[in-house]
């Protein structure tokens, strides 16, 4: 099924049909012939790997040189099915794109499942499906995992973590206090597309053209800018608080400043029209597949080119400096020629009154 | 986009900005009334172009800034009723009480929604009725006519489990209230082009006539306010006060009939308490006797009740312009956007919050 394709539950059938019940109920979590039957149902078929298929307590893996990089996020996501997305393929890339981030090759994931009692097992399956899916692409292993069921009432349908191990080469340093003044700032792509994509669906607001999310793998991106190492020296995906956010918190954790340019933010129309009617700035609205890069000025064209050449990364645009001035501190040249200081979100960003 | 980057042009703002400031033969002190015009006016550094020729001075337009804290307390109490579903537009579930939030509420349990429209309470309302659905309306003229439609929709088709919480405010009595004030150092007004473009701008012409000064009808953009300001240093330096529309594209003399038709049926005029300004006669609306009985305040026992404002907040002195909101000796220490003393740092649109946000609490200059 493509990602962008809307799930169809009616059409999915049980390869090999589960007992009794087309729902979730509390025995699934239990450990017994239901737990089991899950397993052997839905999971292993769609994550299919050797290590998961010993169904061992724990997994047995081997590892390459280099050092180990080790991530987890929890996925809660509402919808669990939105435009270019579901929860399922949202928590391997999310967990890939954080390995990714300190330039290591993603390699093995854990997921683990909180399941609401009532839950419809059309539903986990074509969310398991896609977890799978998204693995298979992003060429890592789901080797490990976990279900609990929670009662009625007490969860949100679904929600899953993943945890990740990856390995990363023993001459790649990258992390966010590395960050120098002249270093150049790089975008891979337009911002705000997975916010707005779940605002547009979860608050029932009609727009005249959908918005989808930018979820997406960009382990394959990093691998292609690991030939600048050591002169790529920060790498960020800019997720929860938006671009925004991800620069401050470099700015703050290198101990320098960061100058970008509003006019040079790649930002989709469709984005754009959405948060100018709700009064949202998308430097603060979500990504889930794209990055930051920070690099050393003698390799920027070359990264941006390398960037552009990437299918996730058409859009990529150089779009700031690093700065010795206000340290710790993101600030923007204006359209019209102003100056603003970007600072971080408190909590989520609100739509506002008119 | 269509008809936005038209007025975001940095080569014209810079041309508009040059023109004002040689026109500029002293520096003057022009109000923006409305916080969209703040926000926008902070946000892209416009006030930085005009540094001595204008001194940009932030009024009292932001609602959720005015809103008087009995009536937030007010919104509290009702939230936490149960059964009640209490709906509002986000930037309100931020706004402090005397001792919290609607965030506070609904982490206990209220069940409080976001909204986008009054009409989606409408509807919340419908699809509930066994429960009462309570929408928190606020704002300007802007606002009104959709709250307006929601009360006089819920009367037509008999929605008897909807009420609204109300408080509404006017701009020409706040215009008028900060000229009648004698530390009053307003020069010229940017009348907000959204207003106007329900209200049209028919009463703004007695207010020049008694004060004096110019009132120019402006929009939102980088552009539009650059415009606005432009004509009202024109219209200072000739000394010869007027009523100008410089947001043609929106905004008619008489402005949108139907909606003023509308507002007049389900409001009537009442005093209304300004949050740090006090009350302010005749400056507000409150529903009209036929639609009284969708008054939450009626339907909800919440009289009584007493509030405490922090008194390190100045948040009433920055709302008339007598003091900038970094001149406040809260600001950015006691009070900030994570803690805020007063409702001017609570809304994206308050003046402190801006400021706040944009980072003013640095010499600009540092960041160049």
């Amino acid at each position: 099924m493509s990602k962008h394709e809307k799930p169809d539950f009616s059409q999915w059938s049980c390869p090999l049909p589960l007992r009794d019940y087309p729902t979730i109920v509390i025995g699934h979590g239990g450990g017994g012939k239901l737990s089991g039957e899950l397993i052997e149902h839905i999971f292993v078929p769609a994550f299919r790997n050797t290590t998961l298929e010993v169904m061992a307590d724990s997994s047995v893996l081997h590892r390459p040189a280099g050092r180990l990089a080790f991530s987890t996020d929890s996925y809660v996501v509402q919808p669990l099915f939105f435009p270019g997305g579901s929860i399922g393929d949202l928590a391997v890339h999310g967990t890939v794109n954080d390995l990714s981030m300190s330039g290591a090759t993603p390699l093995y994931l854990s997921a683990g499942f909180i399941l609401e009692e009532g839950f419809p097992l059309a539903q986990l399956a074509a969310i398991v499906d896609r977890m799978g899916a998204a693995a298979r692409a992003a060429g890592v292993q789901i080797v490990t995992g976990d279900t609990k069921v929670v009662e009625k009432g007490h969860g949100d349908g679904c929600y899953i973590n993943t945890s990740g191990i990856g390995v990363i080469a023993d001459d790649i340093h990258i992390d966010p206090t590395r960050a120098r003044p002249g270093d150049v700032v790089l975008l891979s792509g337009t911002i705000g597309d997975h916010g707005m994509a779940i605002m547009s669906v979860r608050e029932g607001l009609e727009f005249e053209t959908i918005i989808e999310s930018d979820s997406a793998a960009l382990n394959g991106m990093v691998a292609s800018l690991l030939k600048f190492a050591p002169h790529v020296h920060v790498l960020r995906d800019p997720t929860r608080g938006g671009l925004a956010s991800s620069l401050n918190e470099i700015a703050a954790q290198s101990k320098v400043g960061i100058l970008i340019e509003d006019r040079k933010l790649p930002v989709l129309p469709d984005v754009q029209s959405a948060c100018e009617l709700l009064g949202m700035d998308p430097v603060y609205v979500p990504n889930e597949g794209k990055l930051v890069a920070i690099v050393d000025p003698s390799v920027a064209d070359a990264v941006l080119a390398t960037l552009r050449a990437h299918e996730y990364g058409k859009n990529a645009a150089i779009i700031g400096t690093v700065t010795g001035q206000h340290i710790g501190m993101l600030a923007a040249k204006t359209v019209v020629g102003g100056t603003r200081i970007i600072p971080m979100q408190i909590g989520e960003q609100i739509p506002r009154i008119c | 986009m269509k008809y936005l980057d038209e007025f975001r042009d940095g080569e014209t703002a810079q041309r508009l900005a040059r023109e004002i400031r040689q026109t500029a033969t002293r520096t003057w002190s022009i109000m923006e009334v409305c916080g969209g015009q703040t926000h926008s006016i902070v946000r892209n550094g416009l006030d930085q172009l005009l540094e001595g020729a204008v001194e940009m001075i932030h009024g009292p337009g932001c609602p959720v800034c005015v809103t008087p804290l009995e009536l937030i307390d007010k919104a509290l109490a009702i939230a936490s009723q149960p059964g009640v579903i209490f709906c509002s537009f986000g930037d309100m579930l931020r706004v402090p009480g005397s001792d919290k939030d609607l965030f506070r509420i609904k982490a206990e349990g209220g069940d409080i929604r976001v909204v986008y429209s009054p009409l989606d309470a409408l509807q919340i309302a419908r699809q509930n009725s066994e429960r009462q659905v309570v929408f928190f309306g606020i704002g300007f003229e802007t606002t009104a006519p959709a709250n307006a439609m929601a009360v006089h929709q819920a009367k037509q088709q008999g929605i008897a489990n909807f009420s609204m919480l109300v408080s509404h405010v006017l701009v020409p009595p706040a215009i008028e209230a900060i000229m009648s004030s004698p530390t009053c150092r307003v020069q010229a007004f940017l009348a907000a082009g959204h207003v106007c473009s329900v209200m049209g701008y028919w009463q703004y012409y007695p207010l020049v006539e008694r004060y004096r000064v110019p009132i120019v009808i402006t929009g939102f953009e980088p552009l539009d306010l650059l415009e606005g300001i432009r004509r009202a240093v024109h219209l200072l330096e000739a000394g010869t006060p007027q009523v100008d529309n410089a947001y043609e594209r929106a905004v008619c003399f008489e402005g949108n009939q139907p909606a003023q038709k509308l507002l007049s049926e389900v409001f009537e005029v009442a005093d209304r308490k300004w949050r740090g300004i006090g009350e302010i006669p005749r400056s507000g609306w409150r529903l009209s006797d036929p639609y009284r009985e969708f008054d939450a305040e009626q339907r909800f026992s919440v009289a009584n009740i007493t509030t405490k404002e922090s008194p390190l907040c100045h948040s009433g002195e920055v709302l008339q312009g007598n003091l900038k909101p970094n001149e406040c000796p809260g600001f950015g220490k006691e009070c900030t956007p994570r803690h805020p003393l007063g409702a001017t740092m609570v809304s994206t649109e308050g003046a402190c919050a801006a400021y706040y946000n944009y980072g003013r609490f640095v010499a600009v200059e540092s960041i160049h």
